[in-house]
C-alpha cells in the first residue's frame, strides 16, 4: 500500500477541473491538445501504437465518450470529457506496492513517479472512473498531471499557466483552479451552477467537478408551451383587405 | 501503518522552456484560419497553441488545430515531382526533377494557350487563393475555373450576395454578445468552427436561446435549447411559415423595412409586357416608390420620401405598380404557407412553429437594444441611438446542400430582414469588405469572342449576372464553360461547378478539354459525386486514339490520396507550416464585425523533402508561359521570390494588393497604399496577422451607416459610398423568369424554359429537392445526408495518427425506434440503395436522428493503401462514402436529356438531396463484415519509417528525470 496525504483540512490547495457540460460540444480540442502538450512534456512520450495500421491505439490522458440519455425527441446527446479526477480518496494511490502512485500534499494532484513504477496496473485496476493509461512501450503507467509542468511553469505568462486542455477548449467548457478555496472562481461556479461529483456514491471523493446542462429554454414564448401569435382581429386571414392594416402606416425613409 | 510504502520524492520540472523557439502563423487544420503559436526546440514542432491576441481564436484551438503535428509528420507526404508510369490509377510513377515537370506542363499549357485556352480547365479545391487562381486563369485566358465552392456552399454565397449583399458563412457572424435567440440552421462543424463554439458559450452562458435545426442531434445541436428535428430539404417550408405567423399578427419591422430594404420599391404589373415584375425606374434607372408626401411616384433612394408599402399605383405611362413588399407579402400570407402545411412537408409541428414565431417576435419587439451610440445614416442624417432586435441566425451546409438551398437561404434572409434584424444590435452582423451591393458589381468574363488565343481574358472568370445578357452562352444558348456554369443550366453558378469538371470533360459536353489541373481537391474519392464512375471516367480511352479521353492531368497536392494515382504529373505541395500564404480581404480573409483584418502563414519549418509551394509555382509556370501579368517586358519573371515577393509587391489596382496592413513605404498606411518591402515583417512582428477595429458607431448598421461606408469605399472593397439596399425582392432573378417566358432578345433554349421560368422567382419559394418528387416515398423513403465531424477535416485527417483514433471508422446512423419497426438493430449490415447505386455499410442506432433521415460522418471512408495508412486499415474496411450512390446527374428528363444534381439557380451540388432504401444484408453479404464497394489497394508510395509499430512522439523532448537531491530551482514543491 502506498499512503496518502494527510486528509486535507478545510481550505487547503486542491487542484482539479470544473467541466461544463451545458457547453461541452464534443469536439476533442481537450483531448488533441493535452496529447499534444503533455507527449513533449513531463510524461512524454504518449506512445500511439500501430499510427497507420489497422489498429491505431494509443495513450491519451483525456477522452471524450458521446452517448445519449433518454429517450426520443427528449433524449440528450452529452459530450462527456473524462480524465484522473485526482481523487482525495484515490484507490490508485492506495494500492500503489512501490509508491509509485501518490497524492502531492500540497496542491493534492495525483501523479505516477514513473521511476518507482513496476507497470503492475493495480492502479488502473482500482480506479473507477478508467482515468489511467497503461504505456507498455516504457512499461509505466501514466494519467493527467493537471499539466504540472504548464500549471507553475515560470517560463509561461501568468494567465497561460493551466492545464492545456483549459487553455485551448474553444466552448470554455473547462476550468482549472482551487477546488479547495470556497472563495475560488472555481468554487464559485460549483456552487452557482450546481456542480457535481462524479459517482459520488462510491466515497473516492473526487476534485474534479462537472457543472450539469442549464434547464433548457424549451418553451419561451410570451405564453409558454401553446403560445402564438394573434392575427389582427379585424382581418380575415385570406380576405381582400388583408394589407388594409399596412395601408394607412405612416412611414419615411 | 508498518508495511506501507512511503512516496519517495519525485522530483518534477516544473519550468521547463517549451522550447528554443516560437512562431507565429495560421493555422490549416481546416478552413476556420485560427492563429497559432508554434514552438520549436531543436528545429522540431514540439507543441502548436491558439494565439491569444488572434481576432479569430483568441488562443483557443480545436482538436483539428491541435493535431498539426502529425500532419506536419505524415507519412503520406509527396517527397518529389512525380511523373505517371504506369497505367491511370495503377500509382505507378517515376520521380523526376522539378525543372523537368514544370517544362512538360508549361509546353503543354503554351500549346494551348496558343490555340485555344479554354482547352485547359484549372480547378483548385480548399483554396485559400483564389485571389492569386482566379487572376492566373484569367492572365491565362481560360474561362474553366473555380474553386471548390460549387460543390461546398454556394447557395450560401449567392443567396446572401443577391439579397442582403454578405452572406452567412464566414463572412458574417451572428451578435455573440448581444442577442436573445439565436437560429442555427443546417450546421455540423466548420465556417466558421472555433468562433461558433466560443460563440454558443458566449451565449449560453448569457441566458439567451439558441434554436437548432438539423435533423441530426449532434455537436452544436447537442448543446441547443431546442432542437428542431426537421426532414432535410424542408427548412424553407418551416422558415416560410414562420414569416406568414409574423405578417398575419403584424409583428414585423416596417420602418426597417422601408428605410434599409427595397420593400417600397414599385413592381411593374403588367402581364404580357416585357418588363413585367421588373422594377419601375425613373428617367436615371433609379427606382421608384410611391411617395405619400407627394402623392406621386418619387425616386425610392431618396432620403425624406414617405413611401407606401402596399396599394396599386398608377406610373407616369399610365402602366400599374405596386410595392414589392405588397407582393412578399401577398405571397406569404396565403394559407398554402399556414403552419399547418409547413408541418406536413418538414415534420415540425404547427404548434411548435406557432410558438417559435411568437418567441421570435417576442425577442425581436419586445427585447428592443438600444445603444446610446450616435451614428450618421447614408444621407447624413445623426441619428441619437442604434436600435438593436435581438434575434440572430445562422445557416451553412445543411441548407445550402439542397437543390432547393437558394431559395432557402434567401428566406432565412428575408425572415431576418421582416424582423429588422440584420446588422442590428443583436441581429446577423456583416463581417468587411461586406455588405457589398445586392449583388456586387463583377461579372463573369468568358463569352463568346473573349477567349482567345495567348489573351488574357477581360475580367474574372467568376462573377454574379444580374440578366441573361451576363450569361456566358453562345448565341443558341450553349454553355461556354467545361462545367456549364453561367449557363442556362446554372445561371447564377457565382462559384462554378467543379463536381460537374470530370463528368463534362469525359464525354466532351459542351467540349473536350485538353489538360485538366487540380490543386488540394479529392476529385477520385470524397469530393465527388458517383466516385467509382468518376474513377472509370478518368481512366477511359477513346477508342479510335487509345489516348486518355481527358488527355492530361496535372495535380498539385502535399500528400498521397486517392485522386494522386489517376494524375500525369504531380506538382507536390509544402505542409502548411512549411509556407507563405495570404489570407487576404481580396479573397476569404478573417475579418469580424468590428473591423477588418487580413493574415499570412510564414515557414516555421523548412522543408525536408523537394516540394514547392503550390502558389510559388503557379507564378513560376506563369514566368515560363509569358502570362502578362507574371512577366516583365524583357520576359523575366516578374516575382522571382515566388509568393512572398507576390504578396509583398503585386497590386491589383494601385494601392491595394494582397495585403492591407502596414502599406506605404514606410508601413504607416492601413488598408491601402504603396508597396512597402518590409510587409511581411511587419505581420510577422505582429503575431502574422493585421487588424483594424471600426470606432463604435460605425459597428452597424453598415449598409446605411455613412461613415462605415465611406471607411469602405476608401478601402476599395466597394465603388462608392452609396447605401446598400437589401434586396427583399430580385428583380435578376425576374429577368431570368421573363426570359424564359419569352421575352426580350435573349432567351433559353426551348428545352430549358420551364426549368429557368419555374425556379427563377423573384421572391423565395420552396419546393422538394429535386432528387424528392412524387412517390419518392415508396422506393426510397429515407434522406441521407452526411455530417461534418469535430475533430476531422473531409480527406486529411485520417493520416493524421492522432484524428483517426478520434475516427477509425464511420457507420451509418438511424432513428433507433424507426429501425426497430423495420427490424434493424445496432451493429446490423445493410444494403443502402439509391436510384443510382448501393453500398453496404454497418448501422448504428441512436435517437437523435430524424425518423426518416439516416446519416453518417463525412469523408472517414479510404480507399484502401491511399494515405500510406494499411491496407486494412478501418478507414478502407469499415469505413464508407455515401459518395457512391449519389449521382452527379438527376434521372433523365422525357428528351433523355440529364441535368446535373445541383440547385437550378446556382448549380451548388445538392449533396443532401440523396433518397435512399435501406435492406438488411443477409447472412452471405455481412459474413465478410467489410463495407461494399472495395477498390484495389493502392500502392505505398515511397519509404517512410511508419512502419515501426509505434510512434514516440515526444520522447525527445522529455525533461531530463532528476533524481532526489539534484538541486534544481523548478523542482521541489
Amino acid at each position: 500500500m502506498t499512503l496518502l496525504p494527510p486528509r486535507p483540512e478545510p481550505g487547503d490547495k486542491q487542484l482539479g477541473l470544473v467541466i461544463d457540460l451545458d457547453t461541452c460540444v464534443g469536439c476533442h480540442a481537450c483531448a488533441v491538445n493535452c496529447k499534444e502538450w503533455n507527449t513533449g512534456g513531463h510524461s512524454a512520450p504518449l506512445p500511439d501504437h500501430n499510427p497507420y495500421g489497422s489498429d491505431p491505439n494509443g495513450v491519451w490522458f483525456n477522452r471524450i465518450h458521446t452517448f445519449e440519455a433518454g429517450q426520443g425527441t427528449d433524449s440528450r446527446t452529452v459530450h462527456f470529457p473524462r480524465s484522473c479526477l485526482h481523487c482525495e480518496d484515490a484507490a490508485c494511490v492506495i494500492v500503489c506496492p512501490t509508491g509509485a502512485s501518490y497524492k502531492r500534499e500540497e496542491d493534492g494532484i495525483v501523479l505516477v513517479n514513473e521511476d518507482a513504477c513496476i507497470g503492475c496496473k493495480l492502479c488502473s485496476w482500482a480506479c473507477p472512473y478508467g482515468a489511467r493509461e497503461y504505456d507498455d512501450d516504457a512499461g509505466v503507467m501514466k494519467k493527467c498531471t493537471l499539466c504540472i509542468d504548464r500549471i507553475y511553469n515560470k517560463n509561461l505568462e501568468e494567465k497561460d499557466r493551466v492545464p492545456a486542455c483549459v487553455s485551448t477548449c474553444p466552448a470554455s467548457a473547462r476550468h482549472f483552479g482551487d477546488l479547495g478555496d470556497p472563495d475560488s472562481e472555481v468554487s464559485q461556479l460549483v456552487a452557482e451552477r450546481s456542480g457535481r461529483e462524479l459517482m459520488p456514491e462510491l466515497g473516492y471523493k473526487p476534485v474534479n467537478r462537472y457543472l450539469p446542462p442549464r434547464a433548457a429554454k424549451k418553451e419561451q414564448g410570451p405564453s409558454g408551451v401553446g403560445a402564438s401569435l394573434k392575427p389582427l382581429a379585424d382581418l380575415a386571414p385570406d380576405g381582400d383587405n388583408k394589407f388594409l392594416r399596412w395601408i394607412d402606416r405612416v412611414l419615411s425613409r | 501503518m508498518t508495511g506501507d510504502f512511503l512516496t519517495p520524492e519525485e522530483r518534477i520540472e516544473l519550468s521547463p522552456e517549451i522550447g528554443d523557439e516560437t512562431k507565429t502563423t495560421t493555422c490549416y487544420m481546416c478552413a476556420c484560419r485560427c492563429g497559432i503559436n508554434v514552438h520549436l526546440r531543436d528545429g522540431q514542432i514540439r507543441y502548436i497553441e491558439g494565439n491569444k491576441d488572434h481576432p479569430i481564436n483568441k488562443g483557443v484551438l480545436c482538436g483539428k488545430g491541435s493535431a498539426g503535428i502529425m500532419q506536419h509528420y505524415s507519412p503520406a507526404r509527396l517527397t518529389k515531382p512525380l511523373r505517371r508510369v504506369g497505367e491511370r490509377g495503377s500509382g505507378e510513377f517515376e520521380e523526376i526533377e522539378w525543372d523537368e515537370a514544370l517544362d512538360i506542363v508549361s509546353a503543354r499549357l503554351a500549346k494551348i494557350r496558343g490555340e485555344d485556352p479554354k482547352k485547359l480547365a484549372f480547378f483548385t479545391g480548399r483554396d485559400q487563393s483564389q485571389a492569386l487562381t482566379g487572376w492566373w486563369a484569367s492572365q491565362f485566358g481560360t474561362p474553366n475555373h473555380a474553386a471548390h465552392g460549387g460543390f461546398c456552399s454556394v447557395n450560401m454565397a449567392a443567396a446572401g450576395l443577391y439579397t442582403i449583399g454578405g452572406s452567412f458563412w464566414e463572412f458574417g457572424e451572428p451578435d455573440w454578445e448581444r442577442t436573445e435567440y439565436f437560429m442555427m440552421f443546417g450546421v455540423a462543424e466548420d465556417h466558421d468552427s472555433n468562433p461558433i463554439k466560443m460563440g454558443l458559450s458566449t451565449l449560453k452562458e448569457r441566458g439567451a436561446k439558441f434554436v437548432s435545426v438539423n435533423p441530426v442531434k449532434t455537436g452544436y445541436s447537442a448543446i441547443a435549447d431546442e432542437w428542431i428535428g426537421i426532414k432535410p430539404g424542408t427548412d424553407g417550408a418551416f422558415v416560410m411559415a414562420l414569416i406568414h405567423e409574423l405578417l398575419h399578427a403584424d409583428k414585423i419591422d416596417l420602418d426597417y423595412l422601408v428605410r434599409y430594404t427595397n420593400a417600397p420599391w414599385l413592381v411593374i404589373r403588367d402581364p404580357g409586357a416585357d418588363d413585367n415584375g421588373l422594377f419601375a425606374r425613373g428617367p436615371n434607372g433609379e427606382p421608384l416608390c410611391w411617395d405619400d408626401n407627394t402623392g406621386q411616384v418619387a425616386d425610392a433612394r431618396l432620403a425624406g420620401v414617405a413611401p407606401k408599402v402596399v396599394g396599386e399605383f398608377t406610373l407616369q405611362d399610365g402602366r400599374k405598380a405596386v410595392p414589392a413588399f405588397q407582393l412578399m407579402a401577398d405571397r406569404y400570407m396565403d394559407t398554402t404557407y399556414r403552419p399547418e402545411a409547413a408541418a406536413l412537408r418538414s415534420g415540425v409541428p404547427a404548434h411548435h412553429i406557432r410558438r417559435i414565431a411568437a418567441e421570435l417576435a417576442q425577442a425581436a419587439f419586445d427585447k428592443e437594444i438600444v445603444l446610446e451610440v450616435e451614428w450618421t445614416d447614408w444621407a447624413g442624417r445623426k441619428q441619437e441611438r442604434m436600435i438593436g432586435r435581438p434575434v440572430a441566425m445562422h445557416a451553412m451546409r445543411g441548407i445550402s446542400a439542397h437543390s432547393n438551398g437558394f431559395h432557402t437561404c434567401r428566406a432565412i434572409h428575408v425572415l431576418q430582414m421582416l424582423l429588422g434584424t440584420i446588422d442590428v444590435p443583436g441581429g446577423f452582423r456583416y463581417k468587411p469588405p461586406f455588405p457589398r451591393p445586392c449583388p456586387p458589381p463583377q461579372k463573369p468574363a468568358g463569352r463568346p469572342g473573349q477567349v482567345q488565343p495567348n489573351t488574357p481574358l477581360p475580367g474574372p472568370p467568376l462573377g454574379f449576372p444580374t440578366g441573361p445578357e451576363d450569361l456566358l452562352v453562345d448565341d443558341k444558348g450553349n454553355a461556354q464553360r467545361i462545367d456549364k456554369a453561367y449557363s442556362w443550366e446554372a445561371p447564377v453558378s457565382a462559384h462554378g461547378l467543379m463536381h460537374m469538371v470530370i463528368t463534362n470533360a469525359w464525354k466532351g459536353d459542351p467540349y473536350p478539354i485538353d489538360t485538366l489541373f487540380m490543386f488540394m481537391a479529392n476529385m477520385s474519392w470524397n469530393s465527388s459525386m458517383n466516385t467509382s464512375g468518376i474513377m472509370e471516367m478518368l481512366t477511359d480511352r477513346d477508342t479510335d486514339t487509345g489516348e486518355y479521353k481527358i488527355p492530361f492531368i496535372v495535380y498539385s497536392d502535399a500528400f498521397w490520396s486517392e485522386t494522386v494515382p489517376y494524375c500525369d504529373i504531380i506538382l507536390p505541395d509544402t505542409t502548411y507550416l512549411e509556407r507563405w500564404d495570404c489570407i487576404s480581404l481580396l479573397d476569404r480573409p478573417i475579418c469580424s464585425a468590428d473591423g477588418p483584418a487580413d493574415a499570412i502563414r510564414q515557414p516555421v519549418v523548412q522543408p525536408d523533402r523537394d516540394v514547392r509551394a503550390f502558389q510559388s509555382v503557379m507564378l513560376d509556370l506563369g514566368a515560363r508561359l509569358g502570362l502578362p501579368g507574371m512577366t516583365n517586358e524583357d520576359g523575366t519573371p516578374k516575382y522571382p521570390g515566388g509568393y512572398p515577393d507576390y504578396l509583398i509587391n503585386h497590386e491589383r489596382s494601385p494601392g491595394i494588393g494582397p495585403l492591407a496592413g502596414w502599406r506605404g513605404k514606410n508601413g504607416d498606411c492601413d488598408g491601402t497604399g504603396a508597396v512597402n518591402p518590409d510587409q511581411l515583417n511587419r505581420y510577422i512582428e505582429n503575431g502574422c496577422f493585421w487588424s483594424h477595429e471600426f470606432p463604435e458607431n460605425q459597428r452597424y448598421y453598415k449598409h446605411a451607416n455613412k461613415d462605415y461606408l465611406e471607411y469602405a469605399a476608401a478601402s476599395g472593397w466597394i465603388g462608392s459610398a452609396d447605401q446598400i439596399v437589401m434586396q427583399l425582392y430580385s428583380e435578376p432573378l425576374q429577368k431570368f423568369r421573363l426570359a424564359a417566358q419569352g421575352y426580350g432578345d435573349i432567351n433559353p433554349p426551348e428545352e430549358h424554359r420551364v426549368r429557368v421560368g419555374g425556379y427563377f422567382d423573384p421572391l423565395p419559394t420552396w419546393y422538394r429537392p429535386l432528387e424528392s418528387q412524387d412517390g419518392i416515398e415508396d422506393e426510397y423513403p429515407y434522406y441521407a445526408l452526411t455530417q461534418r465531424p469535430m475533430a476531422m477535416y473531409h480527406s486529411w485527417g485520417s493520416q493524421n495518427a492522432w484524428l483517426r483514433q478520434i475516427h477509425t471508422s464511420n457507420r451509418l446512423y438511424m432513428n433507433r425506434t424507426k429501425a426497430e419497426l423495420e427490424g434493424l438493430k445496432d451493429d446490423d449490415w445493410v444494403w443502402v440503395i439509391s436510384h443510382h447505386s448501393r453500398i453496404k455499410v454497418q448501422i448504428r442506432l441512436m435517437e437523435g436522428t430524424q425518423h426518416d433521415t439516416v446519416w453518417t460522418w463525412n469523408a472517414i471512408g479510404k480507399r484502401s493503401g491511399s494515405w500510406n495508412l494499411d491496407p486494412d486499415a478501418p478507414e478502407a474496411k469499415k469505413g464508407f462514402l455515401l459518395n457512391h450512390i449519389i449521382s452527379e446527374l438527376l434521372p433523365p428528363k422525357e428528351n433523355g436529356y440529364r441535368y446535373s444534381n445541383s440547385d437550378p439557380v446556382t448549380g451548388q451540388a445538392a449533396w443532401y438531396d440523396l433518397r435512399v432504401r435501406i435492406e438488411k444484408a443477409d447472412s452471405g453479404d455481412a459474413a465478410d463484415e467489410t463495407t461494399f464497394p472495395q477498390f484495389d489497394t493502392l500502392p505505398r508510395h515511397g519509404e517512410h519509417s511508419l512502419r515501426d509499430n509505434i510512434l514516440r512522439y515526444g520522447g525527445f523532448f522529455k525533461p531530463t528525470r532528476l533524481g532526489s537531491g539534484n538541486g534544481n530551482d523548478g523542482g521541489n514543491v
